[in-house]
């Protein structure tokens, strides 16, 4: 990769002045992604805050051409571009290398566009699919998806007398993408930006389908400040709720190992958001209990993953 | 030109080898499969120069086909009744983003309950969004409309999605004759294909699908959408006009059978007008004024020149192979009941819905729906609600 200090002074491929929130972690992650991009590329998104935030008609915010055509089927449309793309090189109509990419948010990944984004994989279209994911449905207020952590309360997972919060834990999105046998899956977090860097280039460089999962904190729906995004993105990988691995070829690598009291309690983190105030209430120690033992179990099914895949 | 014994559904594959489009992306229904599995044939053995996407739905195929159309490729796809329904979200957003697709939509009843044969409850259900739609009666209409759906769909004047229909399983799996052009004669006739705004021009990159929401465009887009198939009114003639100057084969948005003096006219659409039509000829030679008029342009809807053909039925017979729940007849009586009421004389209009789930339909059934017109024309009183043919009552 080249050096942060050559790929800062690249020109920006997302310009400022799209009108996502202030904190938000999307915009840094697709920068991030962007930026090491080899060549002109052809943006697919999803519905959600990305898509109507950069594309207020008749404004764009994106220097690359972009398309957004429904909320579940970012994959399948960059699927019609990649190929139209091989059809025209192939008849010397397009000249130049060029690369294709989707963003989705959570729900337009996890749940609503994961028959899409898993047709496209099984055929091994040549696209990046970068899921950013900030745990819920957040352009239309602040909903469930599979995504959401066990606990969070969001407005279709309301605490009330019987529930406290979301009752299920989180889909593994990744897993299931590795159970593809996609050539190159990773999960990345926009604190650690070399990393994250690192392996967006590794995406757009590996021929066939390559997947990024990348944590998106999102200031509205988790109750934080603004400024307070690259330190949670950073809390959540060392509390082990957002390992940072990478999968090529279905061998596993983990990037970064918490040693010792480096790995933080995930309530430490939670307790930083609005979403799990409820949970530090009396009552509530069990639950706790019960979400610092999933992750860790978790954790330590990463570890064995890494040793013998 | 060649004549083929071919059935529906290849003769359709046939055309569209001959176009031979950059893109193809299709997932296989009945009583489509047919044409996917030609096409990916032709590809295999390396016929064609087009890539074939094998989506994992019809929700994908459309949208595949809306990527590769945006990208800048010739690009098309074929479907029919679930898989119509399936696609039913993008084929709006196909449209709205004024990409000259085209997709072979096979006629087949809904679910449910399921049910796999003819009618057309997939795409009269369709009719609001926003696709062009033709209908052809039998093989040879729909291999013609196949090909020219191309030249219509990619005018600067219209630039909108067109879908063509035949019947599916009467037409889609019939072996019959049909007349076939040449190869080089079908690529000169739809020319090459010139894009607009493609996502694929390096040096002019383009925002695809905005959001129009915040004191946007969207009403004044939707407008210029309806005014683009205004314009394809003319551009369907032309394009009949010159398909027939190289077939000999002249289309137009709709054929008459006998309707100059006819005091009673039956109005179809699809396979159906060709049982019609015998049946006019039969009543003719018993020396009844009877009639026919086939629609093939159902959107845009050709309201002006079909009020002026039918300007002299006293009665008028319109044939539905799809129902309208709750309305007052099928699409195509709504329809033509709106064009006639713009006119200076207003004809008895009857709806006569035949054929659903593919029910057969039988000379006597419509020599029946004449005998009621015939009341109706002798002054009787006649119920103007639904009829319904061959239909077993209680």
């Amino acid at each position: 990769m080249a050096k942060p200090k050559e790929i800062a002074n690249r020109p920006e491929r997302l310009t400022g002045g799209h009108r996502l929130c202030a904190g938000c972690g999307a915009p840094i992650n697709v920068r991030q992604v962007m930026s090491v991009c080899p060549g002109p590329a052809v943006v697919s998104v999803a519905t959600g805050c990305l898509e109507v935030s950069t594309t207020i008609y008749p404004y764009t915010a994106w220097r690359d051409s972009m398309i957004h055509s429904a909320f579940e089927n970012a994959s399948a449309t960059i699927s019609g571009v990649e190929t139209a793309y091989r059809a025209l090189k192939k008849q010397g109509k397009v000249k130049e290398d060029m690369y294709f990419v989707a963003f989705g948010g959570d729900g337009g990944t996890y749940d609503i566009g994961l028959q899409s984004l898993s047709g496209a994989v099984e055929r091994g279209h040549n696209f990046v699919y970068v899921c950013y994911d900030n745990g819920a449905y957040m352009n239309t207020g602040f909903q469930r998806s599979s995504a959401t952590p066990c606990g969070a309360w969001t407005t279709t997972s309301p605490v009330g007398k019987e529930a406290a919060g979301k009752q299920q834990n989180r889909k593994d999105l990744t897993a299931i993408l590795v159970a593809h046998d996609i050539p190159y899956a990773a999960t990345a977090s926009p604190h650690n930006f070399k990393d994250l860097m690192n392996k967006a280039e590794k995406a757009f460089t590996t021929p066939g389908p390559a997947f990024l999962n990348v944590i998106s904190p999102c200031p509205r729906g988790w109750r934080t400040p603004g400024d307070q995004t690259i330190a949670l993105a950073k809390e959540a990988v060392q509390s082990c709720y957002w390992p940072l691995y990478e999968v090529e070829y279905g061998k596993y690598k983990i990037n970064y190992k918490p040693k010792g009291d480096k790995k933080t309690p995930v309530a430490d983190w939670m307790k930083k958001q609005g979403r799990f105030a409820h949970l530090f209430k009396p009552g509530n120690e069990a639950l706790l209990e019960d979400i610092q033992a999933y992750i860790d179990r978790k954790w330590e099914e990463l570890l064995k993953k890494e040793e013998c895949l | 030109m060649a004549r083929k014994a071919i059935t529906g559904n290849g003769a359709i594959a046939l055309a569209l080898k001959q176009v031979e489009p950059d893109v193809m992306a299709a997932y296989p229904i009945t009583p489509q499969t047919e044409i996917a599995q030609n096409y990916a044939q032709f590809v295999a053995d390396g016929a064609v120069k087009t890539e074939y996407i094998p989506v994992e739905s019809e929700h994908s195929a459309m949208s595949a086909a809306i990527g590769s159309c945006a990208a800048g490729a010739r690009t098309f796809t074929a479907t029919s009744s679930q898989g119509f329904a399936l696609m039913w979200e993008m084929l709006f957003i196909a449209a709205s983003l004024r990409l000259p697709l085209t997709m072979p939509v096979i006629t087949r009843a809904l679910s449910g309950p399921i049910n796999i044969h003819c009618d057309h409850s997939d795409s009269m259900g369709g009719r609001d969004c926003g696709w062009i739609q033709l209908y052809g009666e039998g093989a040879q209409e729909g291999y013609d409309n196949a090909i020219q759906a191309f030249r219509i769909a990619e005018h600067m004047e219209v630039r909108l999605p067109v879908m063509t229909m035949i019947d599916g399983f009467i037409i889609s799996g019939a072996i019959g004759p049909v007349e076939t052009l040449e190869d080089d004669e079908v690529k000169k006739f739809v020319g090459e294909y010139t894009t607009l705004n493609p996502l694929l021009n390096v040096a002019n990159p383009v925002t695809v699908g905005a959001f129009d929401s915040l004191g946007g465009w969207y009403f004044e887009h939707k407008v210029a959408q309806n005014r683009a198939m205004d314009n394809a009114m003319k551009v369907i003639e032309e394009v009949g006009k010159d398909f027939g100057s190289l077939s000999g084969r002249e289309y137009s948005h709709f054929k008459t059978h006998m309707i100059e003096d006819a005091e009673i006219v039956l109005v179809a659409i699809g396979s159906a007008a060709g049982n019609v039509k015998t049946m006019v000829d039969t009543l003719r030679a018993e020396g009844k004024k009877v009639g026919m008029l086939k629609v093939r342009t159902f959107r845009p809807f050709p309201y002006e020149q079909i009020r002026q053909a039918l300007s002299n039925a006293c009665v008028i017979g319109v044939m539905d192979r799809s129902d309208s729940y709750g309305a007052q007849g099928g699409p195509l009586f709504t329809e033509i009941s709106a064009a006639m009421f713009g006119g200076e004389t207003r004809p008895k209009m009857f709806n006569f819905i035949y054929g659903l789930g593919g029910r057969d339909i039988f000379p006597d059934d419509i020599r029946g729906a004449v005998e009621t017109l015939e009341q109706a024309a002798a002054g009787e009183q006649v119920s103007q609600t639904r009829h319904y043919l061959n239909v077993r009552e209680g």
